[in-house]
């Protein structure tokens, strides 16, 4: 089986912000709720690099050993999924997640933040795949299609890489050697305790 | 001669020419050895967590704590809820309950030495009484539900099942972010009513030297209105209710003040407080109720027999029977039937 995991090549990011679009397309996702974000680092400065980041479904996902409710799953290959149907919305998950990944529908105040919503890694939740229930709560499961997540599918400088971690590790270590430089994989050591040596 | 001025301009120039040109032909080679490296001056992740502990840039969206792009504490929070929080409470609140059936175990009841008289004084009139069923009751529900938070899916999702569960834990997040607001209104009330009676006074000292007269029986050392005992109690849900109000506070108002660490440090304090209070209101839950005879009608119809409050709280009787003109029995006790 794959251990999924997303890699953003920060030197090859330009801040075009088309995944967070894709995704917000794809999924339906309301407004307010950004599955995927891009974040530029010293704008405007020497050095500046973009990074776009969405959940980085972790290693022993500190949101799942958070919940109070036990909401969430790990699939066989390794993307972290959660039950709306069981969230409470207490905003625990977004505490723990290094990330920010989780999303609430409202403002929150008087824990009114409603069922969380993050990355699925395009693979939908638990209901069956590519259920209408499935879509209306999750968005679209292309994973059970056989396609990758649509953000770095459509990355136009391939910046954003999606597959199997030791594949999207060996692309991203060619890339490094043969231009001559890298400054790493942004968030890997947090999410998955292991970096990228080149 | 114009001949020869135009010449001379014209070398003039071609020697500049040469001169950039060997400029550029001898600065060629020299970047053409050393490739350019885009990463030398780039941010990188390790420094930023090591200086900052966090990477945060600039972000396109409204949401402004998205622009926090790595925030490792989110690890150490998990470790504080699900390891620290966790014993904390379970050892407290455990280890108090065991300690007080220790208690009961060798002390037993607390019984009036002198025996009920039959004759009864009011200690707390009926505000005072509101206020602390007020406080109490809903405290009751916010520890329960507040603990549900902590302890729920190790000991009541097994039993329910996770819908079951998730209805009945839905219910306790309203109710734990609704009656806070009771909750931190009888606190304010209880600091206005009983504040001048909990001032530390000369005779704590010779109480808490005596243990209260908790561990040996006849022993009764003299009180006022509140022991040192209840005093420790009334400061511990003072304190500790306003730790729990202004953390609760940001809690439920999330990110207006704060970021989030400070969102992470609120749950901690919320957290750990919470352990301590709980544990504590158990003992003064025992003591007020199974553990000493004639105790619970002091916030229970008001009014308590006149021997229990002559043992526990001697001063107080003296100065309620001073107030009513040296008379032996004071005008509101009556005779029971």
């Amino acid at each position: 089986m794959a251990r999924m995991k997303f890699l953003c090549d920060a030197d090859r990011c330009i801040e075009c912000n088309a995944c967070v679009t894709a995704c917000k397309n794809e999924h339906e996702v309301p407004w307010g709720i950004n599955r995927r974000r891009v974040v530029t680092i010293n704008d405007g400065k020497p050095g500046e690099r973009s990074v776009s980041m969405a959940c980085m479904h972790c290693t022993d996902a500190p949101c799942a050993a958070v919940c109070p409710v036990d909401c969430f799953l790990t699939t066989a290959d390794g993307v972290v999924l959660h039950s709306k149907d069981l969230c409470i919305g207490c905003g625990y998950c977004f505490y723990a997640c290094p990330f920010g990944a989780p999303q609430y529908p409202k403002v929150g105040n008087f824990g009114s933040r409603g069922k969380m919503d993050k990355c699925t890694y395009c693979a939908g939740g638990p209901e069956a795949d590519n259920s209408p229930e499935e879509y209306v709560k999750y968005g679209a499961n292309r994973l059970a299609e056989g396609k990758l997540p649509i953000c770095a599918e459509m990355c136009s400088t391939k910046a954003l890489l999606a597959g199997d971690g030791e594949m999207i590790a060996t692309i991203y270590k060619e890339r490094v050697l043969k231009r001559g430089y890298g400054s790493g994989a942004w968030g890997w050591k947090v999410a998955y305790k292991e970096t990228i040596a080149v | 001669m114009k001949h020869v001025l135009s010449f001379s301009l014209r070398a003039a120039l071609f020697g500049l020419f040469g001169a950039v040109l060997a400029t550029f032909v001898a600065a060629t080679p020299a970047a053409a050895q050393q490739p350019f490296n885009p990463t030398a001056q780039a941010v990188k992740e390790e420094q930023l967590l090591q200086q900052l502990q966090q990477v945060q840039g600039r972000i396109s969206i409204p949401d402004a704590k998205a622009s926090v792009l790595i925030q490792p504490a989110g690890r150490e929070w998990r470790t504080f809820h699900n390891t620290t929080v966790f014993w904390t409470g379970a050892i407290s609140i455990l280890g108090m309950m065991g300690l007080l059936a220790a208690f009961y175990a060798v002390r037993g009841r607390i019984t009036i030495d002198a025996g009920p008289s039959g004759r009864t004084i009011l200690r707390f009139n009926s505000f005072e009484r509101f206020v602390h069923w007020m406080t109490a009751g809903t405290f009751i529900v916010l520890a329960l539900t507040g603990l549900n938070v902590v302890f729920g899916k190790y000991v009541l999702m097994p039993l329910f099942g996770p819908e079951a569960f998730t209805t009945v834990s839905l219910l306790g997040k309203y109710a734990h972010n609704y009656l806070a607001f009771p909750f931190m209104l009888g606190v304010v009330f209880m600091f206005l009513v009983w504040v001048k009676d909990n001032l530390p006074s000369s005779v704590d000292a010779a109480w808490i030297k005596a243990g209260g007269g908790l561990f040996v029986k006849g022993a009764h050392p003299p009180a006022k209105k509140f022991n040192a005992g209840q005093k420790v109690i009334f400061w511990t849900v003072i304190l500790g209710g306003v730790a729990l109000s202004i953390s609760g506070l940001i809690l439920l108002f999330p990110f207006y003040v704060t970021t989030i660490e400070g969102m992470q440090t609120a749950q901690i304090v919320h957290g750990l407080v919470s352990a301590v209070i709980v544990a504590i209101m158990i003992a003064h839950i025992y003591i007020g109720s199974v553990g000493m005879e004639g105790a619970f009608d002091a916030m229970g119809s008001g009014e308590v027999d006149l021997n229990w409050a002559k043992e526990h709280h001697s001063l107080w009787v003296a100065e309620e029977m001073g107030k009513a003109g040296n008379a032996k029995v004071p005008p509101s006790a009556v005779a029971a039937e």
